[in-house]
């Protein structure tokens, strides 16, 4: 079951394999394991099944619509499926069904991929261990007694634990990126623009983007490709035309300078963690990189300015569900009360606490204090990455300061917020940045190399990825899990 | 810090019913995040810009052209509560 997507492909060309009996595998295997391993929240078997069918119809006919058709993948529950129950991780949602597809559905469905079903996610995509679900929490298939990070927790577990052969999550401050690092599988979170948020349900939407979860950095270009792209219905959507991710993916890091921040390499973080990602940059040395040391000095306080940014925007996103026009309503004796019952039965502890901050900070008299504040922050970390930018052409750095704890470890609210430390720079600037295994922890847990890169620079983000994965055995070792 | 009253203001705003228990809950938790947050006042951004938007991306204009638009069933269909082509809600105005 641990095939990449283009070797699945490959197979499907030369006959050795048809979509149809790989979407029932799959399926056999979510019916067999993910009662424990909990990666999704709807399975969507009898539209697999027909869209496989389809899918084997045009391999056989000589005629794929392209390397993803008959694709198993799943999707993080955060994307707008047409008439499949689409609940954010939240009893908000749980009934509700979208009359529209995502952007990125819909790209993945015109390129054959075969949804196989929804995946768990923290509630509203505020979380980082996925035990914010609503529904259930997810486990880490490399030990089910540790999270698989989050927000995306649901499909990363799925990719790790080969209930589907890829995935799409969303990246606000690191959903992507740190839960492919506490999985041991690939996680990219493009540029902001890149791809359509079109269907995307909101948290903030400044910081929101949607990116692929891959068994290796060849299928995270090829599901990149699929879904990046301008869309009139996204108007933050960026024009640029979309380059073959996948077609420079060789080229290696001969002659490429690789930026070392001194703020990613702090006191407090996992031992074995320094230790992978210092031995991922020798390998990068050797295999023909240029190593400068770059300085971020804004760094530490990025997580502060995230989480006014975040809690700002995510408040007055979450003001639609007002009991009104879908989702969840609580009956109450006027629209105020209707409203504020239908709210606090239907928004779990983590959301509300991130409503009321975020209200809190845009509220009179607080506006410049904070939420000004922290903009101006913002834009001092942007500076940083661009002055830095201008010496490098990448920056390598790890992605989480820790391997994936323990279920109910990080009951503090704070300590919870620490784990994105090295994710969220990269979204407060908007650049590209990507999750890669770079080996395991001696308690058998895998650690992420996270490579960031300019704006609009995912070809040479991948590249710099692809020439690491090639260099190193990570990516045959997985979960067993039985 | 935020006292209670400032609890129950915010909880109004954003139309929150919160327990007692949850009150007092996030009255302790907003206190305690919001003195890490407050270590930003540390950083000297006298005279630079926020960034409200990582990509600059201004007035994005495009034809004003009629399309198809969703059914109105399709966009009923979620609701909790309806009343033929309408949103029911509980009354608004006093009589």
């Amino acid at each position: 079951m641990y095939r990449p997507i283009h070797e699945l492909t490959d197979a499907y060309r030369r006959g050795d394999l048809t979509p149809t009996a790989v979407a029932e595998a799959y399926l056999a295997r979510i019916d067999a394991l993910d009662g424990r391993v909990g990666a999704y929240l709807t399975v969507v078997r009898d539209q697999a099944l027909a869209a496989a069918r389809e899918s084997e119809l045009r391999w056989r006919a000589g005629a794929p619509l392209g390397p993803l058709d008959g694709a198993p993948v799943a999707l993080k529950d955060v994307l707008c499926t047409r008439g499949v129950r689409t609940t954010c991780g939240s009893k908000m949602l749980e009934s509700f069904v979208p009359p529209y597809d995502a952007t990125v559905v819909e790209r993945l469905r015109a390129a054959g991929a075969v949804i196989l079903g929804k995946t768990n996610m923290d509630e509203f995509a505020m979380g980082s261990s996925t035990e914010h679900s609503a529904f259930h929490p997810t486990r880490n298939p490399w030990d089910l007694a540790r999270v698989p990070g989050g927000s995306s927790g649901g499909s990363a577990a799925a990719v790790a634990g080969g209930l589907a052969a890829g995935g799409l999550g969303s990246d606000t401050g690191g959903s992507i990126r740190q839960p492919a690092a506490f999985c041991g599988v690939v996680g990219m979170k493009p540029t902001y623009g890149r791809v359509s948020r079109y269907g995307l349900i909101a948290l903030a939407s400044s910081l929101d983007q949607i990116g692929p979860f891959a068994q290796d950095v060849r299928d995270a270009a090829l599901l990149l490709g699929a879904v990046a792209g301008h869309d009139r219905r996204d108007a933050t959507s960026i024009q640029a035309p979309v380059p073959d991710y996948a077609a420079d993916l060789s080229k290696g890091v001969a002659g490429l300078t690789l930026g070392l921040p001194d703020e990613y390499f702090i006191d407090g973080m996992d031992p074995d963690v320094e230790r992978a990602v210092r031995a991922a940059i020798e390998v990068l040395k050797e295999l023909g990189a240029r190593l400068e040391r770059v300085s971020l000095p804004t760094t530490k306080h990025s997580l502060a300015a995230y989480y006014l940014i975040l809690p700002a925007e995510a408040s007055s996103n979450l003001a639609r569900y007002d009991g009104v026009k879908f989702g969840l309503r609580v009956p109450g004796r006027d629209l105020v009360e209707m409203e504020s019952r239908t709210r606090a039965a239907g928004f779990g502890a983590e959301v509300k606490r991130r409503i009321m901050l975020g209200t809190y900070a845009l509220s009179a008299g607080y506006y410049d204090a904070y939420y000004g504040k922290a903009q101006s922050v913002r834009t001092l970390v942007r500076r940083e990455f661009a002055a830095a930018f201008a010496r490098v052409d990448l920056i390598v750095a790890p992605t989480t300061p820790n391997v994936a704890f323990k279920h109910g470890e990080k009951e503090d609210p704070l300590s919870m917020y620490l784990n994105d430390v090295f994710t969220i720079p990269g979204n407060l600037a908007g650049i590209p940045g990507i999750s890669v295994p770079c080996g395991f922890s001696v308690t058998g847990l895998p650690i992420g190399l996270q490579v960031l890169g300019r704006p609009l620079d995912e070809p040479r983000v991948l590249r710099a990825a692809y020439a690491y994965e090639q260099a190193t055995p990570w990516r045959s070792r997985r979960p067993e899990l039985k | 810090m935020i006292e209670r009253t400032d609890v129950e203001h915010v909880a109004r705003l954003t139309r929150l019913a919160l327990t007692e228990a949850e009150l007092e809950r996030m009255r302790e938790q907003l206190n305690s995040i919001l003195a890490h947050l407050d270590t930003l006042r540390a950083v000297d951004t006298e005279g630079v810009e926020p960034t409200s938007h990582a990509v600059d991306v201004v007035n994005v204009m495009r034809e004003d052209e009629v399309e198809p638009c969703f059914p109105q069933d399709a966009m009923l269909a979620n609701a909790p509560d309806r009343s033929g082509e309408l949103f029911r809600v509980p009354r608004i105005l006093e009589d």
